[in-house]
């Protein structure tokens, strides 16, 4: 009895030290006084205002309008690059996996240096295009590693097959290996989505020319003070962002290598 | 060469150094049924998909109607495959699959109605159009696959293994099926198979590999009662195979015993591979100038015994419909036509 309580209680903790600085901050988003400690009532007027703010507003449409080229985009290049990569031979697909997984694995802070220093080089000024750029970059590896386990579970020859029938490597591609990975394809789209809503260091350091995301525009307001509407905007990234990870999570036939 | 429909000349193939087809030549006359067969990795597989244009050999030509069509494409020949694990599409139904290489074809909508439903019917599957394939057993996905393949009216149809993955019953029905298939549509089958009985049953050319090359290619009974080699005999079917010296022109000595033979144009005192099948070997009362040797075994098989005999230092299988005790004495005989003499690998 004692031991499944503290059980209980560890794990409760655990929630409330992950939890509680989003719960703050969303409670804090409906509070109707500009201090950060007193609760003074319900109110929505930091969302109203949030969307008079034209710097918000602004920066909210830069934000889906990337995310979602981006996703589109990313998608496209990372399904033809895993088809690609899984119809390659066994020692060159290892050499192209790893190649592939490095950008995963490696510090946001060091990938958008690394494109910024790199789009300076080519002369590509930075705004709303290197920022583009880098986001379909990293959204890439995310859209095979999905699509990548949908390939494996195709059966043996099925590429074959529809040769076979009469069908060009075109249309095999596109009547057959498509629709049989069309779910490994719609996790990558959402994966890229939300990575691209959620990401702040790439595009600190590829942005410029007045061009903010949300998360870039947050940061640069808490410079100058914390005011309620950054709560309001900060619940409604955390919002989408929630909703599209279950999306994901939720889809039937999924392949959540990376958000089980 | 005329009337062949398929040539295979000169074919060669190896993948990461490792040579899978050495040399290989062979002749596929229209409406034959032939089989490749051979143990895993002989090189049997390969040759099918070289036939469909899966693989192109490094060395060699493939002809179709006296036409070289060693690079094309599969999609470009007349030519359809059954694959040994089906390669259906799961999210099109069976009307779907079926009417795939119709639909690339751009053939007119009722036309591949009729037809998608004439081939259902040929594979027993009929009012089955609009199952999902995840709804289907093997054995109706095997039909399916059969079915998506010869809607199409190939010229030729590859078989790899396709009754692999079938329970033995399933598999003796579908042996037969596609033999009345074969027969009913006058199509060319080229089928894959590593089980010699399945080989024996259903074609009308066996061509025997093993190790990339062709061992012997022959109707079945010339491949069972002529083996050219010890391994051909020894794949097809059970047999017993001998050491012995040929003293002269039908005239073959076994473990110090001679035997009339009808086998000619060896060498005096050549030394040869001699094959006998089980149930060729004839058991006497113990004779003085016959091999005589003692039963180590015998085995009740259904119809027949299965009785092993030690005599000359060799251990003899024999099939025959008498049962013998164990320990007792018996003579060895053996027909002249029984005696198939082979020269030493």
């Amino acid at each position: 009895m004692i031991k499944s309580g503290l059980k209980k209680l560890y794990m409760g903790l655990v929630f409330i030290f992950l939890y509680a600085p989003i719960v703050t901050l969303i409670v804090f988003s409906f509070n109707d006084s500009k201090s950060r400690a007193k609760w003074e009532g319900f109110t929505l007027k930091w969302y109203a205002n949030m969307f008079h703010d034209p710097v918000i507003v602004k920066s909210l449409y830069y934000t889906l309008i990337i995310a979602l080229i981006a996703a589109i985009v990313a998608t496209l290049i990372g399904t033809f690059a895993a088809i690609g990569i899984h119809y390659m031979k066994k020692w060159f697909r290892g050499i192209v996996m790893n190649i592939t997984y490095l950008p995963v694995l490696n510090p946001d802070i060091v990938t958008g240096i690394g494109l910024m220093l790199l789009f300076i080089l080519i002369n590509l000024k930075l705004g709303f295009e290197s920022l583009l750029l880098a986001h379909i970059t990293f959204c890439i590896p995310y859209v095979i590693i999905s699509v990548l386990p949908k390939l494996k579970q195709l059966t043996p020859n099925t590429f074959e097959a529809a040769l076979d029938l009469g069908a060009t490597p075109f249309q095999t591609i596109w009547k057959v290996i498509v629709p049989e990975i069309s779910p490994g394809i719609v996790t990558g789209f959402l994966l890229s989505f939300t990575l691209s809503l959620d990401d702040f260091v790439i595009s600190y350091f590829t942005t410029g020319n007045g061009v903010q995301t949300l998360s870039i525009t947050i940061y640069t307001m808490t410079k100058r003070g914390i005011k309620p509407e950054i709560n309001a905007l900060s619940t409604i990234l955390f919002a989408a962002i929630l909703v599209l990870l279950i999306l994901i999570n939720r889809r039937p036939g999924k392949n959540n290598v990376l958000l089980d | 060469m005329k009337n062949s429909l398929i040539r295979l000349e000169n074919i060669s193939k190896s993948f990461d150094d490792e040579l899978i087809l050495n040399h290989i030549s062979l002749d596929v006359k229209k409406n034959d049924f032939v089989t490749l067969l051979g143990p895993s990795g002989c090189g049997k597989t390969t040759t099918l998909r070289i036939i469909g244009g899966f693989e192109t050999p490094d060395d060699g030509q493939v002809y179709f109607n006296d036409k070289v069509i060693t690079q094309k494409p599969p999609y470009k020949r007349n030519i359809n495959t059954v694959f040994q694990k089906y390669a259906l599409f799961p999210h099109y139904n069976v009307f779907d699959n079926i009417a795939f290489g119709l639909k690339i074809k751009k053939m007119h909508h009722s036309d591949i109605k009729k037809k998608v439903d004439w081939a259902l019917n040929l594979v027993n599957l009929k009012n089955f159009e609009n199952r999902n394939i995840h709804q289907m057993s093997g054995g109706q996905q095997q039909r399916i696959a059969i079915a998506r393949a010869i809607v199409n009216e190939p010229e030729v149809l590859l078989l790899d293994e396709p009754l692999g993955a079938l329970d033995l019953k399933l598999r003796k029905d579908m042996q037969y099926e596609l033999k009345e298939l074969q027969r009913e549509l006058g199509i060319t089958f080229i089928y894959v198979t590593h089980d010699q009985e399945e080989a024996l049953t259903m074609s009308s050319t066996v061509v025997v590999m093993n190790d990339g090359v062709i061992q012997q290619a022959g109707s079945p009974e010339m491949i069972y009662n002529e083996p050219t080699n010890a391994f051909v005999a020894d794949f097809i079917g059970e047999s017993n195979i001998i050491s012995g010296v040929m003293r002269k022109d039908c005239f073959v000595e076994l473990f110090n015993h001679g035997f009339v033979c009808v086998d000619k144009g060896f060498g005096i005192n050549e030394a040869v591979d001699v094959v006998i099948r089980p149930e060729d070997v004839i058991l006497l009362k113990p004779e003085k100038d016959k091999l005589t040797g003692k039963v180590t075994d015998c085995i009740f098989k259904g119809v027949h015994y299965e009785t092993y005999v030690e005599a000359g230092g060799k251990e003899w299988m024999i099939h025959n419909t008498k049962s013998h005790i164990i320990g007792s004495d018996v003579s060895i005989d053996i027909a002249p036509e029984n005696i198939h003499i082979m020269k030493k690998r």
